[in-house]
């Protein structure tokens, strides 16, 4: 079971490598990428910075290209194919049907996986991709009990990457339009959930509030965490009453089920996070680098350690942890 | 090159999104039968526990419309976690008299070489080339995803291949994002799996306001959508458009199908349509996405 690590830059990069990643996924200075954050992701000269510090330490590097062209856009996402290829990653990550045609077609040989945001949540869907465009991989949506992510391995022609830690999209990914309903830009056709652009934090008698492109997101009183205001974690009303009605801020943590993840077959592990720091990214590749570990030594007897439990609570969203989907009690 | 649509416009029924019992199902398809709608969606895309209909109920609502002289496609689910989804999925594809509607790439590997098919709005069909791509595949009619906008449309028009005719989600609140979590339960208080049904007491969804009190989205199972109404009535005349979508709402739609009858047929002004089609929306409009912006903005072609 693999360990893939996020990095949003070069420093990023090496706190994964140096921590026990087996591979760190990276993405481009532009939107052909779902972490399209200011000051975020790779330049040229960087990337060739960090293939060769990976390659040195014997980490594989995938690179995202994981958003959705328009047509008006498309050679964009052709350059970053190629940029890519030219460089000879391990792996390119794609979400887009006509951006996998042309990297088939232009780049026999490379070694494709599915992303994520390609929402592809069965066997069946997955089968799509790997006759039609021999994908060796598939990140699969964050909404399969884990019940239903062992059926799914079981069928599945190809292996299958899962999310293991990080910010939780309770949406299925690729087909969340949250976003671009409040601003026009979302991760699909922009590759970002909420751009920082609309964000308005304002400090009123009634609270800090926080808007997104006006609509306003949440309120917090005196002493309470503000979250960034992501649609699917804000307060709103439903039936007179007023709470977290999608979902409270909180992060995916899989420590409690990696046994259970390493039994079924996961081929890897993913962890969220290219927009992170990377001191957040060093302490949890280690943290979960020591759990993997842990868990493929003994796996009848592996239990995540308390401390491994309080280190990724302290990195979370709201200070809080949840299984999320592959738990049946969270859906 | 396909750079217009080329026959007389046409109005679709969308699938219901939404959780009604079978009888008031069968009343509104006995109403859709008579109304001038020219193609009807049929199906439950949202969640799999609803069961009003079996697929055998489905399958001879579908006769019933088509022998009222409309065009009945089935519509697959839009989100499949389960493998008992995937056997209903398989025997809507292998169904022998009707095309299907993809909502799930699932769906296309199943049609993919063996039927032609309709690729539903909840795949993500972005540029030219992955349109042409599934056309190779059988796909014959593309609804467009709803954030997608007319400008985008244009660029497509120049080069995808012939015969795909073109459907827009024309009237309805819109669908927004799907998840494993059910939020009608969730604010009941209910988990999924015990959820008693819950959404039927809903049957427009159940409203979220922000805490300034304006509607913003609405729950409706595992599927988020839009407080607003989408109204691309103004829109009637877009040479880029084969087929226009009403998704079905509990109440009016008879009246929304015969308004933009008339308007296609021009035998109502514009102006007054969009007046009347504004009092019949739950909540208020929305045009945003159709004009390159944010999904709620609203009147972003006002006359």
């Amino acid at each position: 079971m693999e360990l893939v690590c996020p990095a949003g830059n070069l420093p990023s990069l090496k706190a994964a490598v140096n921590n026990g990643a087996d591979a760190v996924y990276i993405g481009f200075r532009d939107d052909t990428n779902a972490r399209h954050f200011a000051g975020l992701n790779f330049n040229d000269k960087q990337i060739d910075k960090g293939l060769q510090y990976a390659r040195e330490h014997g980490t594989r590097v995938f690179v995202a290209v994981n958003t959705y062209p328009y047509p008006s856009g498309f050679s964009r996402w052709q350059q970053a194919v190629d940029r890519a290829a030219e460089f000879g990653v391990d792996a390119l990550i794609l979400a887009d049907i006509g951006v996998m045609d042309y990297a088939r077609e232009r780049w026999p040989d490379l070694n494709l996986h599915l992303s994520v945001q390609g929402s592809a949540t069965s066997h069946e869907a997955i089968r799509f991709y790997a006759e039609q465009f021999d994908i060796k991989r598939a990140v699969i949506p964050r909404v399969l009990s884990l019940k239903q992510v062992e059926t799914l391995i079981n069928k599945s022609p190809v292996p299958i990457e899962v999310f293991g830690f990080g910010s939780l999209c309770v949406m299925v990914e690729g087909r969340c339009y949250l976003s671009s309903y409040v601003t026009g830009q979302g991760p699909n056709n922009f590759g970002a959930c909420s751009p920082a652009s609309f964000v308005r934090w304002e400090e009123t008698p009634a609270g800090l509030e926080t808007r997104l492109n006006d609509v306003l997101i949440d309120r917090v009183g005196k002493g309470e965490n503000a979250g960034y205001p992501t649609i699917c974690k804000g307060r709103f009303e439903v039936m007179g009453r007023t709470g977290y009605a999608i979902e409270a801020p909180t992060s995916l943590n899989t420590l409690p089920i990696l046994a259970d993840l390493h039994r079924i077959g996961a081929a890897a592990i993913k962890i969220e996070g290219r927009q992170r720091s990377p001191a957040y990214v060093a302490q949890v590749t280690r943290v979960m680098r020591a759990a993997i570990d842990a868990c493929q030594r003994d796996p009848d007897n592996y239990a995540p350690q308390q401390d491994w439990m309080t280190q990724l609570a302290s990195l979370s969203e709201g200070s809080q942890t949840t299984l999320g989907a592959y738990e049946r009690t969270w859906q | 090159m396909n750079t217009q649509a080329t026959q007389a416009k046409r109005l679709s029924l969308g699938p219901v999104l939404y959780f009604w019992t079978e009888d008031q199902l069968r009343e509104f398809y006995n109403m859709v039968a008579d109304s001038p709608v020219d193609v009807v969606y049929l199906g439950e895309t949202i969640c799999s526990k609803r069961r009003s209909l079996n697929v055998d109920g489905w399958l001879e609502l579908a006769d019933m419309l088509q022998q009222a002289g409309k065009e009945v496609v089935l519509s697959t689910l839009s989100l499949v976690e389960a493998d008992s989804e995937l056997g209903l999925m398989r025997r809507l594809c292998e169904n022998d008299h009707f095309r299907v509607e993809a909502n799930d790439m699932a769906a296309v590997q199943m049609l993919a070489g063996n039927a032609e098919f309709i690729g539903g709005p909840t795949l993500n069909i972005y540029n030219t080339r992955t349109l042409n791509n599934l056309n190779n595949l059988g796909l014959k009619r593309w609804v467009m995803p709803v954030e997608q906008s007319r400008d985008t449309l244009n660029d497509f028009r120049q080069d995808m291949a012939d015969g795909i005719e073109v459907e827009v989600f024309a009237w309805g609140r819109l669908p927004l994002a799907f998840s494993a979590r059910c939020y009608t339960a969730r604010n009941h208080n209910l988990p999924k799996d015990d959820c008693g049904f819950r959404c039927l007491d809903d049957p427009d969804g159940m409203l979220l306001n922000t805490r300034e009190d304006d509607a913003f989205l609405v729950l409706n199972g595992i599927q988020t959508q839009s407080a607003s109404t989408m109204n691309l009535v103004r829109e009637l005349d877009s040479p880029d458009v084969d087929i226009f979508r009403i998704s079905p709402q509990s109440r009016h739609t008879d009246h929304i199908i015969q308004i933009y009858h008339k308007c296609l047929q021009g035998e109502m002004a514009i102006d007054d349509a969009v007046t009347v089609l504004e009092s019949l929306m739950p909540t208020g409009p929305c045009d945003g996405y159709w004009y390159g912006q944010a999904g709620m903005a609203a009147g972003c072609n006002a006359a």
